[in-house]
């Protein structure tokens, strides 16, 4: 806890200067807000200069920046120019689909590359593992845009065997909306046509990004089991005539955890890139394509929103990752 | 290697047998280093691979398979792929190695700058570093791009905005490193100004892992650049360049494949290069350092 509170002022100096970064961001647009909000070529310079003083454009820029820091707190973030809806309602609505996009792409990346990290430290040397960096580097090397198009030829056009787009299959009704997560709430609803139809619209997806992560979470986890294999608690530990896959799973892999935790947590964070690529490619509805889709209509309240949540996101991320340390590795408690 | 007056005892000596070693490291740095030599030959030379003009249009040809005519067919106006993906050499590359250059050059500078400055400079001007370390790439350069607006240059520029923080604090590492070393001692105690200690005796002594990571960053930067592209605020038609080529092929994706296909195996086979290259010369100039856990794509 004290590591929480120790980092918090760091935090919030970090979420003034990102939030600051944003805001002087909105100075650098091109056009004038005030003649956009008096809706735009018809405006009388009354018009504009009304809705300047409504939008505090002509009051000081420290005074702008403390309103613009009201209302994002406040949740608002103006308009979409595009909509007119909130720009809030919009991010909360395609926030989940992002969330499950992520989320499944790093249980897909750690649930193979934990299992191929530690076989290939103890197998050390053998082919798995000498298959393992060349591997990583072959893998890391591909546009994950083009791969991604790559298996929708081969999955979609060629196999037929997975949908290409989209989160379900048009008409098919999503269940009531609990978490936002489709495979949870068709769990919830116990509807399992939807469950195998939002599976199979996640599965090409999910694998694409996860790649994104395979071979770093591959690599440490290896690396940390190196390190480990050798120490002498494992060697009283066989001593006492333990199960080879106990030793390594029970006193091993536990005693690696911490970097591999971390690895998993910090590939988190650095999907957020590759879920704006990936829903791109998959016309995955979440925010990536939302994000995208505004810098095409230069819907510049709706960026500049996406912007500020998406950072706040990967901040938070890394900062959960350097807590976790401590819950997992009593040596950094205290 | 002698530096000038860097010969000073303690200096760690470069043996200049280094770079044939470099080349004894198997069959795929042999074969990294030629196609990266043809890469730089398509760069400089685009008219040696192909007589076609990258841009003519010609209707009648569109959208045609590979041929012995197209050699990786035609795209939506008709133009050659082949004679695209040569000339896209250029744009796509000359982009990636310059977004490098600069954000190595104004990185180093700074961290050497942060490195040597006193303790509570070097404090403050690493909360500094750290924010820009904390901002997520894309998202940024998406940011970024939407107001500067589109194209290749703004794309290198945006993507440079938190690149150079990288090598800040790689070199602030560094120096921090070398600082007390008694070379540097030594010629601070020759009574040399301290300037002269940091360009003479602290920049080449800081420089092999920076190298190092510039040039994976090389192939990362391509694949950052193309992804932007891809996202539609990169290059901009007609450019050849590589992303922008597999972003519109995208369009045409299901009925007429190589067209994607080729410019995005291009990126691949490229970045390969760069990244097989890179970690050769990890392993010659600086094995001990670790694995990144951070790689943004």
């Amino acid at each position: 806890m004290t590591l929480v509170l120790r980092r918090l002022p760091l935090l919030v100096l970090l979420l003034a200067a990102i939030s600051a970064a944003v805001f002087a961001l909105t100075q650098a647009l091109p056009g004038d807000p005030a003649f956009i909000a008096a809706g735009g070529g018809d405006a009388t310079p009354e018009m504009i200069a009304h809705a300047r003083e409504r939008l505090g454009l002509d009051r000081p820029l420290w005074v702008q920046y403390a309103l613009y820091m009201r209302n994002a707190l406040a949740g608002d973030f103006g308009r979409s120019l595009v909509n007119r809806k909130p720009v809030i309602e919009d991010l909360a609505a395609f926030w989940p689909a992002s969330a499950e996009l992520a989320l499944a792409a790093i249980a897909i990346s750690a649930a193979i590359g934990i299992p191929l990290g530690v076989l290939s430290a103890v197998r050390a040397g053998r082919w798995l593992d000498r298959l393992i960096t060349p591997g990583s580097v072959f893998l890391g090397s591909m546009p994950i845009f083009w791969l991604g198009l790559m298996a929708v030829l081969v999955f979609y056009r060629v196999l037929d065997v997975l949908p290409a787009a989209g989160r379900l299959t048009v008409g098919l009704a999503p269940p009531p909306a609990v978490t936002g997560l489709l495979l949870v709430d068709s769990l919830l609803a116990r509807d399992l046509t939807v469950f195998a139809d939002a599976l199979a619209h996640l599965v090409l997806p999910a694998s694409i990004l996860s790649v994104i992560s395979l071979a770093m979470i591959t690599r440490v986890t290896r690396a940390a089991m190196l390190d480990i294999l050798h120490e002498d608690y494992l060697r009283t530990a066989r001593a006492k005539g333990l199960s080879e896959p106990r030793v390594v799973l029970k006193h091993g892999l536990r005693n690696a955890s911490v970097p591999i935790v971390t690895v998993v947590g910090i590939q988190l964070g650095q999907l957020i890139g590759g879920v704006v690529v990936t829903e791109t490619i998959f016309s995955w509805p979440g925010l990536g394509l939302y994000a995208v889709t505004a810098v095409e209509n230069q819907d510049y309240p709706a960026i500049l929103a996406f912007t500020l949540l998406a950072t706040v996101v990967y901040v938070v991320i890394n900062l959960a990752v350097d807590v976790l340390y401590p819950l997992l590795d009593p040596r950094m408690r205290g | 290697m002698a530096t000038g007056g860097a010969a000073v005892a303690g200096a760690p000596a470069r043996s200049p047998m280094r770079l044939p070693r470099f080349f004894r490291g198997g069959p795929s740095v042999l074969a990294a280093t030629a196609l990266l030599a043809i890469a730089g030959l398509m760069t400089l030379a685009p008219e040696l691979f192909t007589r076609r003009d990258p841009n003519a249009i010609a209707y009648l040809e569109r959208l045609q398979p590979p041929s012995l005519a197209h050699p990786l067919g035609t795209d939506e106006n008709g133009r050659d792929v082949w004679a695209r993906v040569v000339h896209g050499a250029r744009p796509t590359l000359a982009a990636a190695v310059s977004l490098i250059a600069l954000s190595l050059v104004a990185g180093s500078l700074a961290g050497l700058v942060i490195g040597a400055a006193g303790r509570r400079t070097d404090e403050a001007l690493m909360r500094v570093t750290e924010f820009f370390l904390a901002l997520p790439q894309i998202v940024w350069a998406l940011a970024l791009t939407s107001v500067m607006g589109r194209g290749l240059v703004n794309c290198v520029l945006a993507l440079a905005v938190t690149w150079w923080a990288q090598y800040a604090r790689l070199m602030r590492a560094q120096v921090l490193g070398v600082r007390h070393r008694e070379f540097v001692l030594a010629s601070r105690a020759l009574g040399q100004r301290e300037w002269r200690i940091l360009l003479r005796h602290l920049l080449p002594n800081c420089f092999s892992p920076v190298l190092v990571k510039a040039t994976i960053d090389v192939s990362l930067a391509i694949l950052l650049l193309a992804a932007l592209s891809f996202l539609g605020v990169g290059a901009q038609p007609p450019l050849p360049e590589w992303g922008a080529m597999v972003t519109i092929g995208r369009k045409y994706l299901l009925d007429y494949p190589w067209y994607a296909t080729f410019p995005g195996l291009a990126i691949f086979v490229v970045v390969l290069a760069f990244n097989i290259l890179g970690e050769r010369l990890r392993d010659v100039l600086d094995p001990t350092s670790g694995l990144h856990l951070r790689s943004d794509r």
